[in-house]
């Protein structure tokens, strides 16, 4: 009997110093881009450090009102990817966390400026410009223009072939509503979106879902990023993407260590890593065709050249703040939305 | 303690007294962070860590004083051992003790949160002390479990319900989990709904979303949008009516005709158990699509310009028809079958012709039936997300607006839950409607006296059309199927039409090696979680709604009405509600929840349990209830009863609890949507996802993977249960010869 106690107790210990060895390190990371991207960069990341990741995919808006009501007692430690209007509020809020990579010198100067701007609480990992993308071949069956401009789509001749998000459902239409507002002004910027209006066949719920229609072939335009256009056509769909002649807004995917964080090392092993060129090359690997941040990280052939895009000085502190949000979209809403196609 | 006191109490009294101690006392009182089957915390500090420790370690180190109360109930019950049951003192202190451990352990659980004290007025009524705590864990679940049984122990020692200590538990333990997990979320749901965005109350900021132009605007009678509202019960009740005209059709035509292929039509009946959520709107895609093959076809030969007519109500309609066809025909079968033929050959006998017959007899008798399809039609299309997410388009709908309401760039979860109690107002109201008016009236012409009559058939005039009307929407249907099983071996849909196997091995490739099967396919994680998820459930499940139906039919008690009524209602709450209800309700403390298997396996015993009921009570009012009074006479109790005799003979009702729960796991997708987490991702949100990604291959490959799984589950269930049902049937021919 006491034998059998003994063997117990020796197991149990054995068993008890595994299970501490195997737990040394651990880091919770919030992503909110692609499933794929996430969990590409959680392994990459488990087999570059050794370190466990328990990864929670989600938007960056749900991302940052969890963050939000988490703070007393914070439960994540990184929060990579989305858009970067939600990590500027975090920052405001005081939810992330100050600090500075050894990596930065490597970035370009979009993405230090995005982290300036935050007192270096959030830094740019990737970017991508607003654009179209349109099926080539429905173009042709239908005989109609090439666009190459914002203002073709108003031409009569699109009517029910443009296809673009809800601004209120998705964080891509807002840039693109924001982005007009800036091109031409606020009040020649609703006259554009009201005509684009009556040119809508669908406003979607998500950001991308206008371009997926395009390939599929059951739309003929599509209003998104530009790396959703590419991704459309890397994938074999007869998809052209097209950087409008005015100029156009852009989005800056950020990452942020949140205040307070259980794992603090390793949030910043994970943030220094993921700005790191091997870490981005990776982006390749799930067909993301942002423009990666580090200057040495590859970009894809397919991928839009962002010299060659006539960039608008995107003005993200107005244009990301909650106040200035909810009065483009409740003026969207009332003058946009409710006439008649 | 002496050998007299054991014998003297109750085993069972004894068991929950430990379980109370050793919750309190051995088992980490809070929520394990790693996971329920992680062990870790044994070793990680335990048990003095204050994350792991039992509440007596905690309060043994002067934290978490709150609980320490606890320590009054769980000793209360040691006075009565070896005390009969018959003292007055051993119910009074039962239900005392029971009463207060539980009533306690609920307020703390919702006054003090992971930031202090949850309430305004506890603020200022004992300040602001830094104290937080959270969810629930085994120590916690288990002392409450245990005190809930301790004071149903009592109210059975005080007589009720004849003292039968089983009994008062089930009644207990069902009406507490139906409250925790039914009446609870969906209580705090309606309270999320008055919530401002600093976090106080307000009647206006309800106000303020409920009247909004989205929800209630009538801008479609002058060419823009009508609101979500409006468009739900437009569409419902057009679906509703369609849907039981279609189904009446095939249950004419299968009963009253001397069609041919009958056989195969009765097989349509099972297709909207088997099939995926969304893979019928992403049939429709393929052939009615801008680019779809018929689409394409029609543009050719007639020249017509292709449109996209099919995205909005025309879509949504056409595939909700096709998935809830089959259910109106399961129920009107029944129905028309159901009419008693000596009626028919009466009003035959006295000259009426087949078609008087039919029009003043048979469809009158059928009214009750038609009324109940029409309104299963209109609850289903109310709550359906797959269909109106994929073929909407501008035509916005209730269930999908609340998706997007929370998961969206909006996230407005107040937003979320008025459209849920929008929702929930109208499947309830029908749900009502249809108890309150047909489990009145009396319809019955199936009676124990003998009917031996035959159906005459249709009147010719009427045979034609209905006959016409339902071949080819059985042609339909056939087609739609046929193109989800094409469209999962081409290449690209619409662009590369080669056939191709590869969508199979990227979702479901295996590699031998040396260490055993490698499961390399991308499908295989979610395919797993949704077979051990789905497992896990069934079970609890059929057991769950056994008991409840045992309880319904088997025992009388005070406010039995109003309990069926909270056991059945849960069929009525569309998933999109109790995946909203489900994420207000359970990612705080006292039960947290969210993120984890747990909450799926809750939502899906929930959702699934009135076929689990239904099924219990329907062969349970076939078992004479002698049987029971018999085995009571012979000294069983009632515990023995249920288990000895009723269970074993309800053997093809747990089977098709089971096989059915287990189905409607697999496809569920409504309520699934908001609790899937990166590591227990389920089957259809997987393959929802993978349509998003435009791979719609993978995506119908998987689905009809699944379709296959589960027409395999079905068709074992057939067979199991004839078998067990030729069985009894020469028994019950032996019984009633005698």
């Amino acid at each position: 009997m006491k034998n059998l106690t003994t063997t117990l107790a020796g197991s149990l210990i054995a068993f008890a110093a595994s299970l501490s060895a195997a737990q040394a390190e651990k880091l919770t990371f919030y992503c909110s881009a692609q499933e794929d991207w996430c969990q590409l960069m959680a392994r990459s990341f488990e087999d570059a450090t050794g370190i466990d990741v328990n990864m929670t995919r989600k938007s960056s808006g749900e991302t940052f009102a969890q963050i939000r009501a988490e703070s007393s007692n914070p439960k994540g430690d990184v929060w990579w990817g989305g858009t970067g209007d939600p990590h500027l509020q975090a920052a405001e809020e005081g939810l992330t966390m100050e600090y500075v990579s050894p990596m930065r010198d490597q970035l370009h100067d979009w993405a230090i400026s995005q982290a300036e701007s935050a007192g270096n609480k959030t830094i740019g990992i990737y970017s991508g410009a607003l654009g179209y993308g349109y099926n080539s071949d429905l173009l042709a069956a239908n005989s109609l223009p090439e666009p190459a401009c914002w203002k073709d789509l108003l031409k009569p001749e699109y009517k029910g072939h443009v296809q673009m998000a809800n601004p209120n459902s998705s964080g891509t239409a807002y840039t693109t509503l924001a982005s007009m507002v800036q091109i031409f002004g606020e009040d020649d910027g609703f006259k554009f979106m009201k005509g684009l209006h009556s040119n809508i066949n669908q406003y979607t719920k998500s950001g991308s879902a206008p371009i997926k229609a395009a390939g599929r072939g059951e739309n003929t335009i599509g209003i998104v990023f530009m790396h959703d256009a590419v991704k459309q056509a890397v994938s074999g769909f007869p998809v052209k993407v097209v950087a409008p002649c005015e100029g156009t807004g852009y989005e800056i995917g950020s990452m942020s260590i949140i205040d307070g964080a259980r794992n603090e090392e390793e949030a910043k092993k994970f943030y220094d890593w993921a700005l790191s060129p091997e870490a981005q090359n990776l982006a390749l690997e799930v067909n993301a065709f942002q423009v990666p941040s580090n200057k040495n990280a590859e970009t894809s052939e397919s991928a839009p050249d962002m010299s060659q895009i006539k960039l608008i000085d995107y003005d993200f502190k107005k244009y990301g703040s909650s106040d200035e949000r909810k009065r483009l979209l409740q003026k969207w809403d009332e003058e946009v939305s409710v006439l008649p196609q | 303690m002496t050998d007299t006191t054991i014998k003297a109490t109750h085993p069972v009294l004894i068991f929950w007294i430990i379980a109370g101690w050793v919750g309190f006392c051995l088992l980490p009182w809070f929520m394990v962070e790693d996971g329920i089957w992680s062990f870790v915390w044994l070793v990680d500090g335990y048990p003095f860590d204050e994350d792991h420790a039992p509440a007596a370690f905690l309060i043994g180190q002067g934290e978490k004083l709150w609980l320490a109360p606890l320590l009054v109930p769980l000793a209360l019950p040691l006075l009565i051992l070896g005390k009969p049951k018959s003292d007055p003192q051993y119910a009074r202190i039962l239900i005392l003790a029971g009463a207060l451990g539980f009533g306690w352990l609920i307020t703390q659980g919702f006054s003090i949160g992971i930031r202090g004290f949850n309430f305004d007025w506890m603020k200022a009524l004992f300040g602001e002390p830094k104290i937080r705590q959270f969810g629930m864990g085994y120590g916690a679940m288990i002392c409450a479990t245990a005190f809930l049984f301790l004071l149903t122990q009592g109210i059975a020692a005080r007589g009720s319900i004849n003292g039968d200590v089983f009994v008062v538990s089930a009644i207990g333990g069902v009406i507490t989990i139906v409250t925790v997990f039914v009446f609870f979320p969906i209580a705090k749901m309606l309270f999320a709904a008055f919530v401002t965005e600093d976090g106080a109350y307000s009647v206006s900021v309800f106000a303020s979303k409920f009247f909004d132009d989205r929800l209630w605007g009538l801008g479609c009678f002058a060419g823009a949008k009508c609101g979500a509202a409006w468009n739900s019960l437009f569409l419902a009740v057009l679906v509703g009516f369609i849907t039981t005209v279609l189904g009446l059709c095939f249950a004419l035509v299968v009963t009253r005709s001397g069609f041919r292929f009958k056989r195969g039509m009765r097989a349509l009946t099972v297709l909207p158990i088997i099939t995926p959520p969304f893979v019928i709107g992403l049939a429709l895609i393929l052939l009615f699509g801008l680019s779809g093959s018929v689409t394409r076809f029609v543009a050719e030969i007639f020249g017509v310009q292709p449109t996209r007519w099919l995205y909005g109500m025309p879509g949504v309609l056409i595939a909700q028809t096709l998935a809830f066809t089959p259910i109106a025909f399961l129920v009107l079968i029944g129905v028309v079958e159901g009419v008693s033929p000596s009626m028919e050959e009466a009003a035959q006998t006295l000259r009426a012709n087949r078609w008087q017959t039919f029009k003043t007899v048979s469809l009158p008798l059928m009214r009750p039936g038609l009324a109940n399809a029409f309104l299963l039609g209109f609850i289903e299309s109310m709550a359906d997300f797959g269909n109106p997410l994929v073929l909407g388009g501008n035509f916005d709908v209730l269930s999908t607006e609340i998706f997007f309401a929370i998961v969206g760039a909006q996230y407005d979860q107040g937003r979320a839950a008025v459209l849920a109690m929008v929702l929930l107002f109208f499947t309830l109201s029908a749900f009502y409607a249809q108890r309150a008016w047909l489990g009145k009236k009396s319809y019955t012409t199936v009676s124990g006296k003998g009917d031996a009559g035959v159906h005459p058939l249709m009147p010719r005039g009427l045979a034609i059309p209905v006959l016409g009307i339902a071949v080819a929407w059985a042609v339909f249907t056939a087609v739609v199927y046929g193109m989800i099983i094409y469209g999962s071996i081409v290449e690209l849909w619409g662009v590369d039409n080669s056939l191709t196997f590869k969508h199979y091995v990227t979702a479901f490739s295996v590699r031998f090696e040396e260490e055993g099967i490698r499961w390399t396919g991308a499908a295989w994680d979610s395919f797993w979680t949704t077979i051990t998820i789905a497992g896990i459930a069934a079970p609890l499940t059929a057991a769950v709604g056994l008991v409840t139906a045992y309880l319904l039919t088997r025992q009388s008690f005070a406010g039995k009405n109003a309990f069926e009524f909270g056991t059945m209602l849960s069929f009525a709450i569309p998933g999109t509600v109790i995946g909203v209800s489900y994420i207000l309700a359970f990612n705080v403390p006292p039960i947290e929840i969210t993120g984890t298997g747990v909450i799926l396996v809750v939502s899906f015993i929930f959702r699934n349990m009135p076929v689990g009921v239904r099924a219990g009570i329907a062969s349970m009012s076939q078992l004479d209830k002698s049987l029971d009074e018999s085995s009571l006479t012979l000294g069983a109790n009632s515990w023995q009863t249920f288990r000895r005799v009723i269970l074993p003979l309800l053997r093809p009702a747990i089977l098709a609890a089971l096989v059915y729960s287990f189905v409607r796991a697999m496809t569920a997708i409504s309520a699934v949507i908001f609790l899937v987490s990166a590591e227990y991702d389920m089957a259809t949100s997987y393959i929802i996802g993978r349509v998003e990604n435009n791979d719609y291959g993978l995506a119908i490959a998987y689905s009809t993977t699944l379709i296959f799984v589960m027409l395999a589950a079905v068709g074992m269930l057939q067979i199991l249960v004839g078998r067990v049902q030729i069985g009894r049937r020469t028994q019950l021919g032996a019984e009633k010869t005698t």
